[in-house]
């Protein structure tokens, strides 16, 4: 067993990261939480804003920390994610909104036991457009409100220009694109608006669909809202930021609460995290942003039960998400995919809510400290 | 046993097995029978089945809206309540992009293909007509989420999209064709779905012109026609009804058709008559919201379940009567 787990360990390190192996032993004090190697395997469901990172921890858990595990994650979308969590018919959900508590007693009532969340990443919204000589734009609320409800319809737009006297904007046309698909993306950009801009919060609301002026451009998915900009010498559109991070489009930079113009980046969502306030129910939306915080930001949860989970479910369930809340290289994935991790405090606070899970079954984090697998595996790997 | 066989062409094929177990070659039709049967009514059980089901589940939006307010209505606003009906539920600006995105395709695609037809059958050379309905049939073969991406990232760009600057400015003052040009919309999508059913409307109405009676045709010829007067005044009319059937098929497959529309739309909850306005046809809706939706959206999406298997069957019935009624006067009428 340990020479296949070696072996497998080393293959699978080579190509995804090499941190793993040098790093992975230094922050497994809570990496672990059952001594001997899991083999559990876990189904989960819900959104697919975080699906590439969640295959990529997926991908380096599976082979590089517990390779006798094996975890299914399905981007079926948030709606269908909450959805499965409630009808029990997988282990874990994940959700870009949080479980309001009309929510949270159905899910209590259905397992009969309480349910829990805690966010896991956040993620930042990206305004992205077609001409490269507007990369770095500045933009605040009103005007991105302005261009979707097409009050403003060129770049040079008065309300543009007073945010931009250095820049010489060109006349184009701006082609506003927004998803078309119902998405969690469009509801963290809704959500910015709709609590920035008093008269969008009328007219057009926030959600992960919405109905949008007339004269803007619908586009499936990620690559749809890309090939919509692109594909418009005025294109403008907001897409997740791991997705702008791969594309060549220019982005323009937010102006968030204290002013600033903030491009969008990780350290940026970084700041813009740790900016929120968590209450102790989880239950929050990043609002408010100031500092050197990108503002529109938005949250992923993780959703599990307190009871109802055979023994080897629930060690592994604990034990990858402590790996990918807490481990260097799982830490690493996020920052290189545009994804952000959790502050230290709160990384702390959501352990502590990770590890009730089970635990009304009286056995879920009794399983001692023990970090000799993790850090076998990590020397295996040195090898 | 062989003097049987007069009397019952079949039975000297059954007989030789009968004669070991003879109780089973009497079985045989009755069985074979119930089994034909049974697949007949697996048919409509399962249809039953969907109705019944998508109805039901369907009813508190129903309820809400009204059969009619939710067919025409024009706002849609999704709630998000997990137990009632909060939203505003009016399916028209989908049901309006069903509607023209399929006649679009219908109108670009019947002529279209009745012309390949008639090459194919009566002008091609035989080198040429049999590797090019091959191939007419083998483009129904590509699924359509390849004519999605291909649409939206090379056909779009490339080449409806200079041809839409082209004919907005032409025609921009007519109502149907004013600008701006977006890209996506209802006119690529229906360009791209006419592309989609070309082949299978190919290859019904080739079928339906191959056996039309040579003699008819050989008779017109010899009364002196030209091979114009005989495709136009005998060979189509006798084939109407086939021809129309083929419409119904690539209208039925144009109104369901889901992922490649989705991407060419440009889906939104709006709706406009000009045909470079960007909106949302009621499949391409269903599964644009269906992973996200909660409880209330999904019962929201499956009123427009039903709207379209509605819309759908008065097509049907539609095409329906109107060869039923062209058959009564020209003689006609079986499809």
């Amino acid at each position: 067993m340990r020479n296949g787990r070696s072996k497998l360990a080393t293959l699978a390190a080579i190509p995804l990261l090499a941190a793993a192996c040098s790093s992975g032993g230094e922050d497994t004090e809570n990496a672990n939480t059952s001594g001997d190697a899991l083999s559990g395997s876990l189904t989960g469901a819900g959104a697919s804003f975080p699906d590439p990172l969640f295959q990529d921890w997926i991908y380096t858990y599976t082979n590089d920390v517990q390779p006798d595990t094996s975890i299914n994650y399905q981007s079926v979308g948030s709606g269908a994610g909450i959805e499965q969590f409630m009808e029990e018919t997988v282990d874990f959900g994940s959700s870009e909104e949080y479980l309001d508590d009309e929510a949270l007693q159905e899910a209590a009532d259905n397992r009969g036991c309480e349910a829990l969340q805690f966010p896991v990443t956040f993620g930042s919204v990206v305004i992205a457009m077609n001409n490269p000589e507007l990369d770095g734009l500045a933009l605040d609320a009103e005007t991105i409100a302005g261009i979707y409800s097409r009050d403003i319809t060129t770049f040079d737009d008065p309300a543009i220009a007073e945010l931009n006297p250095e820049m010489d904007l060109p006349s184009d046309e701006i082609v506003p694109v927004h998803r078309s698909d119902s998405s969690g993306t469009t509801a963290v950009f809704t959500h910015y608006l709709a609590h920035e801009v008093e008269s969008w919060d009328e007219e057009y609301g926030e959600g992960k669909e919405l109905d949008w002026p007339s004269g803007l451009v619908g586009g499936q998915q990620n690559d749809g809202v890309s090939q919509g900009i692109t594909q418009n010498p005025g294109g403008l559109g907001y897409v997740n930021q791991s997705f702008a991070q791969e594309s060549e489009l220019s982005v323009a930079h937010v102006v968030n609460s204290d002013g600033e113009p903030i491009e969008p980046t990780t350290e940026s969502t970084i700041a813009a995290s740790e900016e929120a306030e968590v209450p102790e129910n989880f239950q929050f939306h990043i609002d408010d942003i100031g500092g050197s915080g990108y503002p529109i930001a938005g949250t992923n949860w993780i959703f599990t039960y307190t009871c109802g989970y055979d023994q080897e479910t629930t060690d592994t369930l604990v034990d990858y998400w402590t790996w990918a809340l807490t481990d260097e290289s799982a830490q690493e994935i996020a920052g290189e995919l545009g994804y952000a991790p959790l502050g230290d405090e709160l990384t702390e606070r959501v352990i502590a809510e990770l590890e009730r899970t089970n635990s009304e079954n009286g056995d879920g984090s009794e399983d001692g400290e023990d970090e000799d697998s993790e850090e076998d595996s990590a020397e295996d790997g040195d090898q | 046993m062989p003097t049987e066989a007069p009397e019952a062409p079949q039975a000297p094929e059954e007989r030789p097995r009968g004669t070991l177990t003879s109780g089973r070659g009497r079985l045989a039709d009755p069985i074979f029978k119930w089994v034909v049967a049974g697949c007949g009514t697996l048919v409509l059980i399962i249809l039953a089945l969907m109705v019944i089901r998508t109805t039901a589940e369907a009813w508190p939006v129903f309820a809400k809206e009204g059969f009619f307010g939710f067919l025409f209505g024009e706002e849609w606003t999704s709630g998000d309540s997990r137990t009632e009906i909060t939203g505003t539920y009016g399916a028209w600006p989908f049901i309006y992009g069903t509607l023209i995105t399929a006649a679009i395709a219908i109108v670009i695609a019947l002529p279209l293909s009745i012309m390949v037809a008639v090459y194919l059958t009566h002008m091609a050379p035989t080198r040429l007509a049999k590797p090019l309905s091959y191939t007419v049939e083998l483009l129904a073969a590509v699924p359509s989420v390849i004519f999605g991406l291909w649409g939206l990232h090379w056909f779009l760009p490339n080449v409806m999209r200079p041809f839409f600057e082209w004919l907005e400015g032409l025609l921009g003052w007519f109502f149907l064709f004013e600008g701006p040009v977006l890209g996506v919309g209802y006119l690529p999508a229906g360009i791209v779905l006419a592309i989609m059913i070309l082949p299978i409307m190919t290859a019904i109405v080739r079928e339906v012109i191959v056996v039309q009676p040579l003699d008819q045709q050989m008779a017109s010829y010899a009364l002196g026609s030209t091979r114009w007067e005989v495709i136009t005044k005998v060979v189509l009319p006798s084939s109407f009804s086939g021809i129309v059937a083929a419409a119904m098929l690539g209208m039925g497959r144009a109104l369901g058709e889901t992922i490649a529309v989705l991407m060419l739309i440009g889906g939104s909850q709006s709706w406009g008559a000009s045909l470079f306005g960007t909106g949302s046809s009621m499949a391409s809706h269903i599964a644009a919201t269906f992973g996200e939706a909660n409880p209330e959206t999904r019962t929201a999406l499956m009123a427009i379940g039903v709207a379209l298997f509605l819309v759908t069957m008065v097509i049907n019935i539609l095409a329906r009567v109107i060869v039923w009624r062209l058959g009564q006067t020209k003689g006609d009428a079986a499809v």
